[in-house]
């Protein structure tokens, strides 16, 4: 279609950015309504427990207080659902048990949401909360997947035998990747733990739930990434009231990253205790209680290995995984360790024979579910790390052993997609580019010169690669649902032109620091031809859209966007028979650019503006024509998009204190055509934060009572602007090939891409100085450098 | 207990209670709630005011230790509707994502710039180190700063 104002592809500086700068963003917990209360929850300091009693005679006394609800009360209702079905191997349907609102006699994990108090204020809701009298009798607990699955270990759910949610495979049969193997003239193991992280947006969860009497109508405020989901799940799922009795809004959310993706039990609850009390009620987690009750990611004990033949060809991939699901299933948990893990297995690389298995276990510890890159960290994880450590091993250069590996080139057009082992279509690919420009950003041969000097001198230096591809832009429905999701994962974009010629946009996405309200408006005016002042975003509001599948897995302007690139392109077709018909002409002999319509050839236009006021005031209009301009599209995407990229990392490892210094991170993303730069290029620097977190800083750490022992930002480990260089960031651009925008995503990369090339760094370090360490637990304190340094060194 | 206090230039008395803290007492009482909660540990900034011109979690000092004290809060940044010239510097740096953190930090470094108006890269991340970003990865906000000490020493006022 026609029309570019050259707003496609600029740096076009955030519409947002006013309200935050000067202080008006609205967030959920800065919403006051009328009558307003307030809640706190009793939650569980046992990590297992058979609650005996509650004794809420004390509290009801207290000051202020309203209502107080225990399990017991909300016994009836539906527990909290589960979007994604896994099924075992055998064709059974996952263990799914009950995730009650409020603990029902047992609790499973620390911080498990017993009681609530609602009372006129937060500081005498929790004053009562902490006069509940709660006993427990305490039961064995059990935290680590692998050993949860053993016979005889603390059952979480009774009827949930060893544990096993589900036992599941993917890839070519086991005997056949077995029988690849033997054939290997090398083979490189590795057994590790991807450990447990807490997402940490820096604003806790939110909620104000409010009952209007007299339309019988809901009103949830929750600062969540997806507003419509929750409003299906919460009211047909859960509370069983009608879904157009319940409006949730979404208003600006202080960073999601997948934490927020999940539907809570805090949301249920207090929805149903507003219309009991007849008055609106919040509730805002506080830190401590965020870092229990959150959902938590990654958490997998694996086993990996990999072969290859004499040359270095990849020959066969085997994977054992455990991935600790929690105590009760998140929103999309059980499909983060499978469809969105064992599908990524492939890597950039033609490996031809892979399997993958995985077992998904219920442990006594918080909810895991998806976390920024959700699944798709872990696969390159596995895979970037098994590459590094085979390069070591077999003597041979990283870089060209990834070349020697690579799929070759291909657009998705004028060469087929690329299909994989486990069940993937790869749109389009350049794997060869990225990592030849990483190579060139680095100086490659110098810095390997550099190296060997260094190592002479005592100093350990290191590099890391990491060359990642991901799914994003989920995802096709019947894909989806063929693999078990519960939901369709199109979206939904509304355009509505004003009599003006002023656009309003309703999106199903939801953004929550990814800048939609600028980079949609960039989309609408370079389609339209209008100025962005012109435009406005709207999302979050379940009211004001038709529908939406909201923001997570990178989906937003791949599948969102283009929702709204075929609503305009419905505009234009209609503009162009009532521009005809004011024009005397035909509407098929009319060109749509620069916001004017044209009869080709000729100078007869008529402006968009001109068109949208004469379809409200339609005085000469064409007979057959609806007056009005306004389009509804929703976009089922015809494939999952495969952002890809190369990342490199640069330590320098202390000898004496096995400190890890980050010298320089290159990164070089494929993520398609990119709408605003500066915006990509920040959502790369904050997903590499991340993954350079969780390679060096963060873990969050259970003891073996369940408690997680650093729930507080005195103990978890965030990165500060103190712990990072400057990132350097490059892209190289490979249009997908199934969406108009020709887009992939860009929200998680930076994450998938970043945590294996810092590892690999300080394992090349260790190696130059001859510790030939394969595996050091992340993250890569200097303890654990240190510890992992003091093994024989082999000359 | 009673206080008086004077935020953004406007007097106010009020009585509250001796355990209401500094922030909730902006957020709750005088509705800025520009001002953020993110922790209650006092570690991530958040809630970073002025207190007597000097940056103060208010998160970590009840409102009535703020009695007869000045306090200017993000909403006091821009009074006339002019942004700062650090606010301007985060949005042509692309300084925030969420924005849940920004108001914090901009009180902090608007301080900072006064007192240290040629930092260097490193001085101006360690000048960070009081705050958390899960958005950014601190980059755009270095330079957010870099952009408005540039500003200032192209002679331009520091206002505030
Ligand atoms: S809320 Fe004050 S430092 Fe976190
Ligand atoms: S911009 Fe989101 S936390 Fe800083």
């Amino acid at each position: 279609m026609s029309t570019t104002n050259g707003m496609i592809g600029k740096s076009v500086k955030r519409v947002e950015d006013k309200r935050f700068i000067t202080g008006k963003g609205r967030y959920t917990d800065d919403i006051v309504l009328p009558l307003q209360t307030h809640a706190s929850f009793v939650r569980s300091p046992y990590a297992h427990a058979n609650i005996s009693g509650i004794d809420l005679e004390v509290a009801k006394t207290m000051p202020g207080v309203i209502a107080i609800y225990t399990g017991a009360d909300v016994a009836a209702i539906n527990g909290v659902p589960c979007g994604w079905q896994v099924n075992f191997k055998n064709g059974d349907t996952m263990k799914e048990p009950k995730h009650p609102l409020l603990a029902d006699g047992k609790v499973r994990h620390v911080g498990d949401p017993i009681v609530v108090v609602i009372a006129e204020t937060a500081a005498l809701a929790k004053d009562a909360a902490q006069m509940v009298m709660v006993d427990y009798e305490e039961l064995p607990v059990v935290i680590n997947a692998a050993e949860a699955v053993k016979t005889g270990a603390p059952l979480v759910h009774e009827d949930v035998p060893n544990n096993i949610c589900y036992d599941w495979a993917l890839g070519n049969p086991i005997a056949e990747v077995d029988q690849a193997m033997e054939e290997a003239a090398h083979i490189t193991t590795l057994e590790f733990v991807n450990q447990r992280l807490v997402a940490n947006p820096i604003e806790p969860r939110s909620y104000n739930a409010f009952y209007d009497e007299a339309n019988e109508k809901y009103t949830l405020y929750t600062s969540t990434q997806s507003p419509h989901l929750i409003r299906l799940l919460l009211s047909t799922f859960v509370l069983g009231i009608p879904e157009h009795k319940l409006r949730i809004v979404g208003p600006d959310v202080g960073g999601g990253f997948g934490s927020k993706g999940d539907h809570y039990a805090e949301e249920a609850v207090l929805t149903w205790a507003s219309k009991n009390i007849n008055r609106p009620v919040k509730w805002t987690a506080e830190r401590s209680e965020s870092f229990i009750s959150d959902v938590h990611g990654r958490d997998h004990v694996t086993k990996a290995e990999m072969g290859f033949d004499a040359e270095g060809k990849i020959l066969a991939l085997r994977v054992k995984t455990y991935a600790n699901l929690g105590a009760y299933l998140g929103t999309f948990g059980p499909a983060v360790p499978t469809y969105l893990y064992g599908t990524l297995m492939q890597g950039l690389y033609t490996t031809p024979k892979i399997n993958v298995d995985v077992t998904g276990v219920f442990t006594n510890t918080t909810t895991v579910d998806a976390y920024r890159g959700a699944g798709r960290p872990e696969a390159t994880y596995l895979l970037e790390r098994l590459m590094d450590l085979a390069a070591l091993e077999m003597g041979k250069d990283p870089a060209a052993l990834r070349m020697k590996n690579f799929v070759p080139p291909f657009d998705g057009v004028n060469q087929p997609g690329y299909q994989t082992q486990v069940a993937l279509l790869y749109d389009s690919g350049n794997y060869q580019g990225v990592l030849e420009k990483g190579l060139k950003m680095l100086g490659y041969e110098d810095f390997r010169r550099k190296q060997l000097e260094s190592a002479q001198n005592g100093t350990l230096l290191g590099v890391g690669f990491s060359t990642y591809i991901e799914a994003c832009g989920l995802a096709p429905s019947a894909l989806a649902g063929a693999l078990g999701a519960r939901a369709g994962l199109y979206e939904m974009g509304q355009v509505r032109v004003q009599p003006t010629g002023k656009v309003s946009v309703y999106t199903g996405s939801h953004a929550h620091g990814q800048g939609h309200e600028t980079t949609f408006a960039q989309i609408v005016a370079s389609k339209l031809g209008i100025p962005i002042a012109d435009i406005e975003i709207v999302h979050g509001d379940s009211d004001s859209m038709a529908f939406g599948m909201g923001t997570y897995g990178s989906r937003s302007l791949a599948v969102g966007g283009t929702a709204i690139v075929k609503s305009i392109e419905k505009i234009i077709e209609k503009g162009k028979k009532i521009a005809a018909h004011r024009l005397e002409a035909n509407a098929d002999d009319l060109e749509f650019d620069q916001g004017k319509f044209t009869v080709k050839g000729t100078d007869k236009s008529i402006s968009f503006g001109d068109v949208a006021l004469t379809a409200y005031v339609p005085h000469i209009y064409p007979a057959d024509l609806e007056p009005g301009l306004d389009f509804t599209s929703f976009y089922d995407p015809a494939n999952f998009t495969y952002p890809f990229g190369c990342h490199i990392a640069v330590v320098e490892v202390e000898k004496d204190t096995g400190k890890v210094a980050l010298q320089r991170f290159i990164a070089v993303d494929d993520v398609g055509n990119i709408i605003n730069p500066m915006i990509v290029e920040g959502q790369i620097h904050g997903g590499v934060a991340q993954g350079i977190g969780q390679a060096l800083f963060e873990g969050a750490e259970y003891d073996s009572n369940g408690q997680l022992t650093n729930a507080t930002y005195m103990d978890y480990c965030m990165p500060r602007a103190d712990d990072f260089p400057m990132f350097e960031t490059a892209n190289q651009i490979t249009p997908c090939p199934h969406n108009p925008l020709g887009v992939k995503g860009a929200g998680e990369a930076g994450t998938i891409g970043s945590t294996p090339a810092v590892v690999n760094a300080v394992i090349n370090a260790l190696w130059s100085g001859g510790h030939q360490v394969k595996d050091i637990r992340m993250p890569l304190t200097s303890e654990r450098v240190w510890r992992a340094m003091q093994a024989p060194v082999n000359e | 207990m009673q206080i008086r206090v004077k935020v953004n230039g406007i007097d106010y008395i009020h009585e509250v209670e001796p355990r209401l803290l500094l922030v909730h007492y902006l957020r709750d009482v005088l509705h800025l709630t520009g001002t953020h909660v993110g922790c209650d540990t006092s570690i991530c900034g958040a809630c970073t005011v002025q207190v007597n011109s000097k940056p103060t979690k208010s998160c970590t000092m009840f409102a009535v230790q703020a009695d007869g004290c000045e306090i200017l809060t993000v909403e006091g940044l821009a009074p006339n509707g002019e942004l700062h010239v650090l606010q301007e510097g985060f949005k042509e740096m692309h300084g925030l994502q969420c924005g849940f953190c920004t108001p914090g930090i901009l009180m902090t470094m608007t301080d900072y710039l006064k007192h240290n108006p040629e930092p260097s890269e490193e001085d101006i991340r360690h000048a960070l180190k009081g705050h958390l970003c899960r958005c950014t990865g601190y980059q755009n906000i270095v330079k957010s700063v870099q952009y408005a000490a540039a500003k200032i020493a192209n002679k331009e006022e520091v206002p505030a």
